[in-house]
């Protein structure tokens, strides 16, 4: 038994895991927050905790705490088996379509190179496809077996919208296929490189296919201007109207992962994914000892700086309660922070037990560490995009949807594919 | 072994929801079980080196075709009380089901040594690779008349649909 194998395999699970619902906080906190700015009020910032407000960042977590607690109703004629497992389904589904996707280039621990993707199917793409299209049912079966014409109807169209732009996402995906030769999502971000022009985005195919995979994006993850299926306004909640507490936060950090698992499709497909703008992975492992040092120690000085600043904003008295503290709060977490990474940047390699930047596996997982930060930073860019866009654009209606993905989108996508073609022999000469 | 445990996992999962697409009481729990039962048989598909298969088998037939299905269905709005009454065509069920035991076993006993079979393919046959050269070389012109029948049948569908507009 490889054993070894199976652990590794584990550890990726729980990274992907890891790395996709630390996202869901901040976003529930940058969606509200960001709400608020662009319509200019404040947004939520009264949730504190012992007094310390923190702008609004515990507030994702009274809303987690306040679903937890609810009374969780179940309607008397709903069908209860496809009831209780809809949202089941759908988490599941957003979480397993980020398997494929790279967080980092290859990383080499205990003697073997390991990849930093959960599963390295050969079918790649083709596989992120196939889960996204049975995303389809759990929102389906949620607005039927909730046995109310809202309900329905929002199920309904939900479904039919979620088909028509799988398609547009299909096509855009298949031009990538063409431009880099490979279905595979690590080949794809490893043939990208790290050097801007090489992105997906830069060539003609690449640039329409990727305005056609942004548009389809919305409509998967029923976000506006493609939210009709919750629509507030119209069918109150749509297809999630009659779950209450737990079920309800599960369709609620579901469009949220979902929102994540399409930027990182989206940066994985056409901005290099997880590369460091003009750092290839073989630049930082070789010269591993020189940019930890820079790059932590440069965090070192930048954290440390911003928590002597939040030190000198401490004005006692200002508002006579708890909230006064928060500069010292923040303060000292910047300073604590400051201090961890001047310790990750120079003490390996100096304390004995843990081996220095120049030993390969220590390289790599800096390497590993600065990829997934940037992956981390381009997802955080896009599903910004997301929430701008929400709270900036009306609503589509249900025609012009349908009429938008079939007889505009699905043209220009197959148009797209024969560019792309066309583009790929031109170039290979 | 830990592949058998797999085959036998997903080949009990595939024979039990077949069986209650076909006796089950209610017509979206019958689409929902056909839905499980193509997943694992995709499941097996994997166990058996046919990836491509498999995903297309998923992404094509789950995740399109039966979305179809369940959308009629809900369209439909039927129900339980839509399904044929219980203890009619007892006899030709009953044929059915002895055709159905007899088209197993001779499939059992066609192929149940594939070695031969698999010497002549070689390893990592179904691969996204080996099927798209195979398919764009060797089977095109298949290929092609398949296009062009599946066109044939969307243009069918919307004469059929304006007819009625």
């Amino acid at each position: 038994m490889d054993y070894t194998g199976l652990i590794i395999v584990a550890v990726r699970c729980v990274i992907m895991l890891v790395f996709l619902l630390s996202f869901i906080p901040v976003l529930i906190w940058a969606e509200r927050r960001g709400a608020g700015f662009i319509q200019d009020r404040p947004g939520p910032n009264r949730a504190d905790v012992f007094g310390v407000r923190l702008a609004g960042l515990i507030q994702p977590i009274a809303d987690v705490v306040k679903l937890l607690f609810k009374e969780d109703v179940t309607p008397r004629n709903v069908f209860r088996p496809f009831y209780k497992i809809a949202p089941a389904i759908t988490m599941t589904v957003a979480l397993v379509t980020f398997v494929v996707v790279p967080l980092a280039d290859v990383v080499h621990v205990a003697g073997r190179d390991v990849s930093v993707q959960v599963s390295d199917l050969d079918t790649g793409l083709l596989y992120l496809f196939a889960v996204s299209s049975l995303g389809v049912y759990g929102i389906m079966l949620a607005g039927w077996s909730a046995n109310n014409k809202y309900a329905l109807m929002g199920g309904l169209r939900s479904s039919a919208q979620m088909i028509s732009y799988e398609i547009a996402m299909g096509l855009a995906a298949g031009v990538m296929f063409l431009l880099f030769g490979t279905a595979q999502l690590d080949d794809m971000v490893r043939a990208q490189g790290a050097n801007p022009l090489g992105w997906g985005v830069v060539s003609i195919p690449g640039l329409i296919a990727f305005v056609m995979f942004l548009v389809a994006s919305f409509a998967e993850t029923n976000r506006t201007p493609f939210d009709l299926p919750e629509g507030e306004s119209e069918l109150v909640a749509g297809y999630h109207i009659e779950y209450s507490a737990f079920k309800f936060a599960m369709f609620f950090m579901a469009e949220y992962v979902n929102m994540v698992v399409a930027s990182g499709l989206l940066v994985t497909l056409f901005f290099g994914g997880y590369q460091v703008p003009f750092l290839p992975t073989e630049t930082i492992v070789q010269h591993a000892p020189l940019i930890a040092k820079v790059v932590f120690g440069g965090a070192a000085l930048v954290l440390a700086g911003l928590g002597v600043f939040a030190f000198t904003r401490y004005r006692p008295g200002k508002y006579g309660d708890n909230r006064d503290r928060e500069p010292l709060v923040v303060g000292v977490l910047l300073l604590v922070l400051a201090v961890g990474a001047a310790g990750v940047g120079f003490l390996p390699g100096v304390i004995p037990g843990i081996p220095g930047y120049e030993h390969r596996t220590v390289a790599t997982l800096l390497a590993a560490a600065l990829q997934i930060g940037t992956f981390a930073g381009k997802i955080a860019l896009f599903t910004w995009l997301f929430i701008w866009v929400r709270w900036t654009l009306p609503r589509f209606r249900y025609d012009q949807l349908m009429r938008l993905g079939w007889t505009y989108l699905f043209p220009i996508g197959i148009f797209n594919l024969v560019l792309a073609g066309v583009w790929v022999l031109a170039s290979s000469g | 072994m830990f592949e058998q445990i797999l085959f036998y996992f997903f080949a009990i999962v595939a024979v039990i929801s077949a069986v209650n697409v076909v006796a089950g009481k209610n017509p979206i729990a019958c689409a929902i079980s056909l839905i499980v039962t193509l997943g694992a048989l995709a499941g097996v598909f994997v166990l058996q080196d046919a990836h491509f298969v498999a995903t297309i088998q998923v992404l094509v037939y789950a995740g399109a075709i039966m979305v179809l299905f369940v959308f009629v269905i809900m369209l439909l709005n039927l129900g339980p009380e839509d399904l044929d009454k219980e203890g009619r065509f007892t006899r030709l069920k009953g044929v059915g089901v002895l055709f159905a035991m007899a088209g197993a076993a001779l499939l059992i006993w066609n192929f149940a040594d594939y070695s031969a079979a698999m010497a002549r393919i070689g390893p990592g046959y179904g691969g996204l690779e080996q099927i798209s050269g195979k398919l764009f070389t060797e089977y095109i012109i298949p290929f092609e008349a398949i296009s062009v029948l599946l066109m044939a049948a969307v243009v069918g569908a919307v004469v059929i649909a304006k007819r009625e507009l």
